[in-house]
């Protein structure tokens, strides 16, 4: 009993390292496809459109909810200590630093990461993968990298969205519904808010994500059971893995980050 | 799949929409703005204790910011802290015995450097030095003073 | 025919392949040969990885043991350029059409062409509608992939495999699950395209009918080995009983109808111990 426990310990373990390393070079093999993508602009803007346009809306819409809430919050607790004043502040430190890239990649993951997998996966189904193959097409430069290069460029643009959209929406909750002055609201945030500590490293944080969230997406998708079973199966672990490292990699960059202020 | 050219300008819109997000954060919400605009020079001040003071702290003449805070590093044979400060090339006639006092902004405020304009003629230069500093005030030690002075007071 | 005098007419030859997936051997030290010009057909039943065989001919698998030469050039080791500058003369028609799913019938068609060759437009449009002519689905061209039947799907990627003007086509059963008039259509197909474009064809197929109909060679595979081959009136004659059964379809013979198992009343009596 305890050894049949131990062994199949063991083999998940090593079908994991396996599952890593076969990701790695999937990897590899589509940052080196990349190179290909430059001269056929159109294959990058076509998914552009399903990576990055398609999930704008939820993007931005929540970004606005999630400021508003931020705004509503921020003064309940501030007004405390009479400090209304620094509203702007609150929402847009937590914003720029952790909601926007966090949530945001979250989002992505369950909007565009999900989608992603499931195309490659219904590809790799009924075999227009292998069938690209077979017209000596590489389908990891046609198809993986394009989508590849998308999601790095959509999700820094997605997370900015996201941000600007919540803290206009603190904005209009903060001076628009409690009378914090929108003066202070500005004034206080363009004071302590810095170029290179809060945007850039927030920014830093969302091509990461983005980074990971595609990588997964894709690699999933390509690494399905072709069956409608598999492929399934590989959407909900694209959705899970990828909240797993964001969060993750969340703590390690805020650690790097923001650990010697 | 819609008509090439709407998706293509749909991609325009979200590119744009997206940069332009970028450039909000960077101008309006961050403070890139107030420091690529103005040239600055860089005077020294010695302090006995530098306190909470950090880099980027803000300087402030008569209540007003005019520069930030660009270094702090102890000076291991007087022992004191070397802070040099970064300030606005427009206000470039502080008088040279002007003195630095670091206060706390509110109670629980971040600190801050005070400059205070003496009456001489000749201006501070760009590296020059504030011979008159005050401490920054450690609220330990006031508060164990008061109660050390008001418990002698008694007896 | 013989296998070993017939090098100068053989495009693909096989020999001693030995393939496995996991622990189970799905070839073991098999030798083909397939003729230019000619329609061979490789048969067996299901299972016995007959579309392996295509995919280790196209180089998507590597054998453990044996080669593959297609033209002269062992597949398996070839550059990866190399292997691909092979395959864009080979064509090969999957199972399920394998169409690009989100293109149309037209640039489905077009697509090896715009991704191999810098022809203009105007003349990857001939090329479109010539291809779509011979499989007699010119007027198909705006259709999305899900707008097509399965048989239609079929000849638009055969349509597709031929774009190129390959020297031979691998067609993995191209007639299973066809009804009896697109069944019809396809076996045409196959073989006029053969006879006008000097195709070299390899079927893999378990439709007995339709396959001998228009192969000029058979293979018939069971079990990772080679179990009879020859013409089809060959075959038809077999001495193997196993081959009799396969081309006739009987329910029971040498492919027994159960499942190896224990003896029938051991099994029921066995309850109570353990319900497996």
């Amino acid at each position: 009993m305890v050894i049949e426990l131990l062994q199949r310990l063991g083999s998940n373990t090593r079908d994991g390292f396996t599952k890593l390393g076969r990701g790695t070079r999937f990897l590899a093999q589509t940052i080196a496809g990349s190179v290909s993508v430059l001269p056929r602009p159109r294959l990058l803007l076509n998914q552009m459109y399903s990576v990055g346009v398609l999930s704008f809306l939820i993007i931005s819409i929540s970004g606005l909810f999630v400021g508003m809430v931020l705004g509503l919050q921020g003064y309940y607790i501030l007004s405390d200590f009479g400090a209304e004043e620094t509203l702007g502040v609150m929402v847009a430190a937590s914003l720029v630093r952790e909601l926007g890239p966090v949530v945001s990649a979250l989002l992505f993951a369950g909007r565009a990461g999900s989608a992603l997998t499931a195309e490659i996966g219904l590809m790799k189904a009924t075999e227009q993968l292998s069938g690209m193959e077979m017209m000596a097409v590489d389908p990891i430069k046609r198809i993986i990298s394009p989508r590849f290069l998308a999601g790095l460029l959509s999700m820094p643009l997605l997370a900015a969205l996201f941000s600007t959209v919540g803290i206009l929406g603190g904005q209009m909750v903060g001076s628009g519904l409690l009378g914090v002055d929108e003066g202070s609201y500005w004034a206080q945030m363009q004071a302590k808010l810095d170029f290179q500590d809060d945007i850039i490293n927030g920014v830093i944080k969302s091509i990461v994500f983005g980074f990971v969230t595609t990588w997964i997406a894709l690699f999933e998708g390509y690494d399905s059971i072709p069956t409608s079973e598999g492929v399934s199966r590989a959407t909900t672990r694209t959705v899970v893995n990828s909240a797993f490292s964001i969060l993750g990699l969340d703590f390690i960059l805020t650690a790097l980050m923001f650990g010697d202020d | 799949m819609q008509n090439a050219n709407t998706q293509d300008t749909l991609v325009g819109l979200f590119v744009a929409a997206g940069i332009a997000g970028l450039f909000f954060l960077a101008l309006q919400v961050s403070n890139l703005s107030s420091f690529t605009e103005h040239e600055s020079y860089t005077v020294t001040a010695r302090f006995q204790n530098s306190g909470g003071l950090k880099v980027k702290s803000p300087v402030s003449a008569a209540g007003v910011k005019i520069g930030q805070v660009s270094a702090i590093s102890f000076d291991a044979k007087t022992f004191e802290s070397v802070v040099q400060l970064s300030i606005d090339a427009q206000y470039n006639t502080l008088p040279e015995d002007t003195t630095a006092s670091i206060f706390t902004a509110g109670l629980l405020g971040e600190q801050y450097v005070s400059l205070e304009p003496g009456g001489s003629d000749d201006y501070l230069k760009h590296e020059g030095k504030i011979e008159i500093t005050q401490p920054a005030i450690i609220l330990e030690k006031a508060i164990g003073q008061f109660l050390f002075k008001s418990a002698a007071d008694k007896k | 025919m013989d296998n070993s005098d017939s090098s100068q007419n053989t495009l693909v030859s096989v020999s001693n392949l030995t393939f496995s997936r996991g622990n189970k051997k799905i070839f073991d030290d098999i030798s083909l040969n397939f003729e230019r010009g000619k329609i061979t057909a490789i048969m067996g039943p299901s299972g016995t990885g007959k579309t392996t065989l295509l995919k280790l001919i196209g180089g998507q698998l590597c054998p453990d043991k044996g080669s593959v030469k297609v033209d002269g050039k062992n597949v398996h080791v070839l550059r990866r350029a190399e292997l691909y500058d092979l395959r864009k003369r080979m064509g090969m028609l999957f199972q399920s059409g394998a169409l690009l799913t989100d293109m149309s019938v037209y640039d489905n068609v077009a697509f090896p062409l715009r991704e191999h060759t810098k022809l203009p437009e105007s003349m990857i449009r001939s090329i479109v509608l010539m291809k779509l002519q011979a499989v007699g689905l010119r007027g198909a061209r705006h259709l999305m992939p899900n707008e097509l039947s399965g048989g239609m799907a079929r000849r638009i990627a055969l349509a597709r495999a031929i774009a190129l003007d390959p020297m031979m086509i691998l067609y993995d059963e191209p007639f299973t699950g066809q009804d009896p008039i697109s069944m019809g259509v396809l076996v045409h197909l196959i073989k006029s395209l053969n006879n006008t474009l000097g195709l070299t064809s390899i079927i893999v197929s378990h439709d007995v009918h339709e396959t001998s109909a228009i192969a000029d060679y058979i293979y018939v595979i069971a079990d990772g080995k080679v179990v009879d081959q020859g013409s089809p009136e060959h075959i038809r004659k077999s001495s193997s009983e196993w081959v009799q059964q396969f081309m006739n379809g009987t329910a029971d013979g040498p492919v027994h109808f159960h499942y190896p198992a224990r003896e029938y009343v051991d099994d029921l009596l066995s309850a109570g111990k353990r319900y497996h």
